[in-house]
């Protein structure tokens, strides 16, 4: 994170989009009884087997930012679900506030709560909940039709967003012809069409399966790179809330319990239930090769001109910097492979021979977006720094048993 | 132990009452009825019978393909041979017009006890009422209220075939996926928007299957109608009976069974269409 975009960030911080405050919800026919309760300072618990009132909601209170992407999770039964519905009022709220852009939802009257989730909120859901009698353009309308918007215009309007998502070849399709991820294209499709400020996803991309799900999640981080809304993102899964989330809200039966950046949490959980939540967490599978990677080694460019071929100037500058082995590139930074003093020497004595020749054979270069879980088994498997490249096969650093060790000490350390 | 509740008494006592204390009402509602089933029966039997066979085998052919166009033109082949060709017209119109004043009560009360938990409570017993009660005990209360001929032979109908197409669209609502109900609301639905666009769509897979059961059960209750003389079929079944004819019982029989095959596949065949998706 560099220093330009957290000054941004800052700056958009001080303005909040929704402010929640003190918010309960109560599920039964007595709410009012287990408010008073609740008020009274008794355990939610104690409610439910006094007044059989299940308490879904807890007392919460939280601010969410203009632009940022703010991830509710919990395990199942903690409440966010509920939590999200509160906001559009899809669940009436027992008492306290949902402020959006300074107005109550919780207080706001039917006409004005109508107007608002057709212009300003939308949502997208689990299941998709796509209306399977009409077409994916059609469904992408739906928000629009609903404000009164004619055909052509709400048409021209999906078929933009569709475009967006990638799906506009599919604009006649059902839903029905479509895989679980195209489907949930069309859901974004359908929130994204009435162009809110604020939407509200809840677990929508739990239904798919580990790959479409990341490939949603960088649908949904590119879509939020050109035109930035306030997210709601309601999930239980930790993978995605760390990286999507802005700020992460951890909940636990009803309660909000810590509300925080992923490192905030990461390292200063609120409690002993945050703990163990993020306990189970390998933070090795969030780090990839390219954030160790470090350009301490001897990269020796090969020239195909170059009559000497730099035998005798590479094995200087490796005992120079005190290196066994060294990296060879093209002139376009592309690693050729990794050589070691003694097989340069080797191919020095032979006439005719170029730094090729001296290449090391199963020394592979490792792609900069390999976890580091499998970067170790790499490193230890192989004595020799591995150098490590982008998806253009170019140089971007190395990664030796004494980097790795260094990076891991600090992660346990945090 | 002898005290015996003076259920029928009452029952008796009230349905005298109305028949006195009425002031024309049903007979109001019996002359819409007995128009209304006049009118389709006249049109169709206005239509040749050779063009209602022919629009049976067209729309066969359209929804279930040329086996069933084949089966729809046998049947009616074989009814006219039997020389039942009036009375199934007459039949038609029956089913017509029960079927449709069915469909007009029935679906709104449908959605009504789909969409309220409470109108649901109360029109469950009621529909129960109406489908075990035998028909015979209120076919002959119908008779008193509107005379013999078509109209309580009607009204008996729609009380035997309205309760399936009530009980179906209120499944396929309640049955309509919580969260596209939601999604309907969460984009900013007016309560009719959402079930205009949202639940009655989604529901129209019951509600199809709902209308054919009416239609069957329509079907086989203008039968047992003839027996207050509403006409058709009926008429020959009755008279079969009355003069232990089994020829004629059998006859009269398979042309009830052929319209009921022909009226079920090519209703149904609307109603799965859309189950498709």
């Amino acid at each position: 994170m560099n220093t330009t975009s957290n000054a941004a960030r800052s700056n958009e911080a001080t303005e909040a989009k929704v402010v929640v405050k003190n918010l309960y919800k109560v599920f039964g026919n007595k709410p009012d009884v287990a408010m008073q309760m609740l008020y009274d300072g008794k355990h939610k618990d104690e409610v439910l087997r006094q007044t059989g009132q299940v308490v879904g909601v807890l007392d919460a209170s939280f601010e969410i930012n203009k632009g940022e992407i703010f991830v509710l999770m919990g395990l199942s039964g903690s409440g966010k679900s509920t939590l999200i519905r509160l906001l559009n009022r899809l669940i009436e709220p027992s008492a306290g506030s949902v402020i959006v852009d300074g107005e109550d939802v919780a207080k706001m009257s039917t006409d004005k709560l109508l107007n608002l989730r057709r212009k300003d909120m939308s949502m997208v859901f689990q299941s998709f909940a796509l209306l399977p009698h009409r077409t994916v353009v059609e469904n992408a309308a739906f928000g629009l039709e609903i404000a009164g918007v004619d055909v052509k215009e709400r048409e021209r309007r999906a078929m933009e967003v569709l475009e967006q998502v990638g799906l506009h070849t599919f604009a006649k399709h059902m839903p029905s012809q479509l895989s679980g991820g195209m489907q949930q294209r069309v859901g974004l499709a359908r929130a994204l069409t009435v162009n809110p400020s604020l939407m509200l996803m809840d677990e929508a991309f739990s239904a798919l399966d580990p790959l479409r799900r990341t490939e949603m999640q960088d649908v949904l981080m590119k879509l939020q790179q050109e035109q930035k809304r306030t997210i709601v993102f309601v999930s239980h899964d930790l993978d995605e809330a760390l990286r999507i989330g802005n700020r992460i809200c951890i909940m636990e039966g009803g309660r909000v319990v810590q509300v925080g950046t992923s490192d905030d949490i990461l390292q200063r959980p609120a409690d002993e239930y945050v703990k163990a939540f993020f306990n189970g967490v390998d933070t090795n599978k969030y780090l990839t090769a390219k954030d160790v990677a470090q350009k301490e080694q001897v990269t020796i460019f090969e020239r195909p001109d170059d009559l000497a071929n730099g035998f005798s100037a590479a094995l200087e500058r490796m005992r120079i910097y005190d290196r066994v082995y060294a990296f060879v590139l093209d002139e376009q930074h592309k690693v050729l492979g990794v050589v070691s003093a003694e097989s340069l020497m080797a191919c020095a004595n032979k006439s005719g021979a170029k730094l090729r020749d001296a290449i090391l054979p199963d020394k592979t270069a490792i792609p900069s977006n390999m976890p580091l879980n499998e970067v170790m088994k790499k490193v230890v498997e192989y004595a020799c720094p591995l150098p490590v490249i982008d998806e253009n096969g170019e140089y971007i650093g190395a990664i030796t048993k004494t980097v790795l060790l260094r990076k891991l000490c600090k992660e346990k350390l945090a | 132990m002898s005290y015996k509740l003076p259920i029928g008494n009452w029952v008796a006592a009230g349905v005298d009452w109305l028949e006195h204390n009425d002031h024309g009402l049903f007979d109001k509602i019996g002359k819409i009825i007995d128009a209304s089933t006049g009118a389709i029966e006249s049109g169709l039997a206005f239509i040749p019978f050779w063009l209602l066979a022919a629009i049976f085998i067209g729309i066969g052919f359209w929804r279930l393909g040329w086996k069933f166009a084949l089966f729809c033109a046998a049947s009616f082949l074989l009814i006219d041979n039997m020389g039942f060709a009036n009375q199934t017209v007459v039949t038609l119109a029956l089913i017509f017009s029960a079927t449709l004043i069915s469909l007009a009560l029935g679906i709104p009360f449908g959605i009504w006890a789909g969409r309220n938990d409470r109108a649901e409570a109360v029109i469950r017993p009621i529909l129960d009422f109406m489908q075990t009660m035998p028909a015979f005990v209120y076919l002959i209360p119908a008779a008193m209220f509107f005379g013999l001929g078509r109209v309580p032979g009607v009204i008996a109908t729609v009380i035997f075939a309205m309760p399936p197409v009530v009980r179906l669209t209120s499944l396929g609502i309640r049955q309509v996926n919580k969260e596209q109900v939601e999604a309907g609301i969460a984009f900013g639905c007016t309560p009719t928007q959402l079930l205009l666009k949202v639940q009655i769509p989604s529901a129209m897979a019951n509600l199809f299957a709902g209308i054919n059961q009416t239609i069957m059960m329509a079907l086989s209750m203008v039968i047992i109608a003839s027996m207050v003389g509403a006409g058709g079929l009926g008429n020959d079944v009755l008279s079969s009976i009355s003069r232990l004819d089994i020829g004629l019982g059998f006859e009269s029989g398979l042309g009830v069974v052929l319209l009921a095959i022909m009226l079920d596949r090519i209703t149904e065949s609307f109603g799965v269409k859309r189950k498709v998706n």
